[in-house]
């Protein structure tokens, strides 16, 4: 055993790369309930994959046999069931995860020098999953994967001058069509996951240079013992990697009861009108997207004009990429900032979600109110944090981290 | 020149730099056709002929919808009085009269958006995002105001359009439903997807 490893070791770096990202990297040692989610979103993006590579055996991406080939693996694929509300699930998982993850990044600073570049791949890596989500959801060809395709292409048409030919571009027809569904499949199947993969992988390398923040935001390479290992650092395996195993089970816990017992989440996973066909003759009643999207979906509907409402819309995501910049505060962790930060964090958090319930509600006056409100809110939060966190009254923070 | 081990740095950054545009030309004529080849496809092109609708069961009031190149197009027949109506509007409209020319053929250019003054023809597409509108015949309804005389009502972002498609104020849709190209064969045929001769 020890010859076969030399002997893979003088041609493919099998043992360093092991010590390097896993049995020597060096994390700090009071990781709490927030860290368990970066692994739980790679895990995610691992079932996703599998998922997915087995729905395509079976799945028909043409507009004519689309929707009732989703039936047939429903109902005549052996567990075909089983393996697509897995991946439905998992587009669901794989949100929740990666938005208690970014909140952990948010609340100890995560994002700060000399972590921009992890925060960048991050936020692209938020893009391409917005887009491979989106993309996905249109495969099953019903009237919301339909019509909640339509309005997400239109979006393009608001841009002046080249946007309807760019929608046109898009489209691959005058409306959305076998052309559209063809190409999404194309993207969802293997340029998106591509693409994720290659930023995951560099959002991990940039990771693991500059090492793992922590609940205190404290640098744990700055005290290092006589032989070059941080005083407050353990090796990433098997203690974390050991905690991370608790972390799947109790995450796969709640994903099995999701899965077997509500698989449609009440309407809110699997939308009630995608449950016919799409028809591109009538748009369903009430038509919102999944979830994940309803927070940028609410701010787009807050505003009433094409152009500004789609820019506003823009711009809330944007805005997310320039955090490291805005955020001026030497002082990474929400433990040693000031009252400012806390409450502003907290809006921000409370408007996010009020924005995602605001955007599931038929639009009457007093809710499109509500939802300029929190829009304001939602802006406010990077206004207030760039003007306050430049001379913003921190406490002390500790040289070591703290237990 | 540099006959033994001496480095000529800068042809070599020349070389480096003059292989790189040519690179990136290339690439750039490379990606053409794989760009490209997302536009309509000749099929998608020759697909959407005109289609021919005969409206002669179509009562006053009521909407009948027919497929023109997989979009909705929505046939109404409006009342003597809806038509009188129209005009009161003209204040909460944000383009009553029609200037904007990509909207309606020429012949469509005018108080009622139509060929033939009651029968109202359109695409029945929100300007705004796309969605399909809903028809709202019914006067003073509850949710969209004491002030309703009718129209079309999109669920997904609350635009309003009145019964010649034309917009109101303050919502999201920028401009009026499109009037498609149309014309008739006799009284009760119509063509859409053709324009009306205009010799």
């Amino acid at each position: 055993m020890g010859n076969l490893m030399a002997w893979i070791d003088e041609r493919f770096p099998a043992t360093k790369m092991w010590n390097d990202h896993l049995a020597q990297y060096y994390t700090p040692k009071n990781f709490n309930f927030w860290y368990f989610f970066g692994s739980l979103a790679l895990m995610v993006l691992v079932i996703q994959i599998i998922s997915g590579i087995f729905l395509t055996m079976h799945y028909k991406p043409d507009g004519a046999m689309a929707f009732a080939s989703v039936e047939y693996i429903m109902r005549d694929v052996p567990y075909g069931w089983l393996i697509r509300y897995i991946h439905s699930t998992g587009a669901t998982a794989f949100f929740v995860v990666v938005y208690l993850h970014m909140f952990r990044g948010l609340m100890y600073g995560s994002y700060k020098k000399p972590r921009e570049l992890i925060w960048l791949f991050g936020m692209f890596i938020y893009l391409a999953l917005m887009a491979e989500a989106f993309m996905g959801y249109l495969l099953p060809w019903g009237q919301m994967s339909y019509w909640g395709a339509q309005v997400i292409i239109s979006l393009f048409s608001a841009i002046p001058v080249i946007g309807d030919d760019l929608t046109l571009w898009i489209r691959g027809d005058f409306v959305i069509g076998d052309a559209t569904l063809n190409r999404f499949f194309a993207l969802h199947v293997i340029a998106l996951p591509f693409v994720l993969v290659f930023l995951v992988i560099a959002h991990i390398l940039a990771l693991h240079e500059v090492g793992s923040n922590n609940p205190d935001g404290v640098e744990i390479k700055k005290n290092k013992g006589a032989d070059g290992i941080p005083l407050d650092g353990i090796p990433f395996h098997p203690y974390y990697s050991v905690k991370d195993i608790v972390g799947v089970v109790v995450f796969l816990f709640f994903f099995s009861i999701v899965m077997f017992y509500f698989p449609d989440g009440g309407g809110y996973l699997l939308e009630h009108a995608n449950f016919i066909a799409a028809d591109p003759l009538k748009t369903p009643e009430h038509i919102a997207p999944v979830w994940y999207f309803t927070p940028f979906y609410a701010i787009l509907r807050a505003v009433p004009d094409k152009l500004m409402g789609v820019g506003t819309m823009g711009a809330a995501i944007v805005v997310l990429f320039f955090l490291p910049w805005i955020d001026r505060c030497k002082v990474k962790s929400i433990r040693y900032r000031s009252v400012i930060f806390k409450v502003n964090l907290t809006v921000f958090c409370v408007s996010f979600v009020v924005l995602g319930w605001l955007a599931m509600q038929p639009a009457t006056e007093i809710l499109t109110l509500f939802s300029r409100i929190f829009t304001f809110f939602y802006f406010a939060f990077f206004a207030v944090l760039y003007v306050t966190s430049k001379n913003e009254k921190t406490k002390p923070v500790p040289d070591r981290v703290t237990s | 020149m540099s006959t033994d081990n001496v480095v000529d740095t800068k042809r070599r950054r020349f070389l480096v730099n003059s292989t790189s545009v040519v690179a990136a030309v290339g690439a750039g004529f490379v990606a053409v056709p794989f760009l490209s080849s997302w536009m309509p496809s000749e099929r998608a092109k020759n697909a959407g002929a005109p289609v021919e609708v005969d409206i002669s069961k179509l009562e006053e009031g009521r909407l009948m919808i027919v497929e023109w190149q997989s979009k909705p197009v929505w046939i109404v027949k409006r009342s003597a009085k809806t038509l009188s109506d129209l005009v009161s509007l003209d204040d909460i409209l944000s383009d009553p009269n029609s200037e904007n020319v990509d909207q309606q053929p020429e012949y469509a250019q005018n108080a009622n958006r139509s060929i033939k003054p009651e029968i109202s023809i359109l695409v029945g597409i929100c300007t705004h995002l796309g969605c399909s509108p809903t028809f709202r015949p019914d006067i003073a309804a509850a949710d969209l105001g004491a002030d309703w005389l009718g129209g079309f009502f999109c669920p997904c972002h609350s635009s309003k359009f009145d019964l010649a498609g034309r917009v109101y104020q303050g919502v999201p849709a920028p401009t009026n439903l499109v009037v498609p190209p149309h014309k008739y064969v006799s009284d009760n045929v119509i063509i859409v997807g053709v324009d009306e001769e205009t010799a």
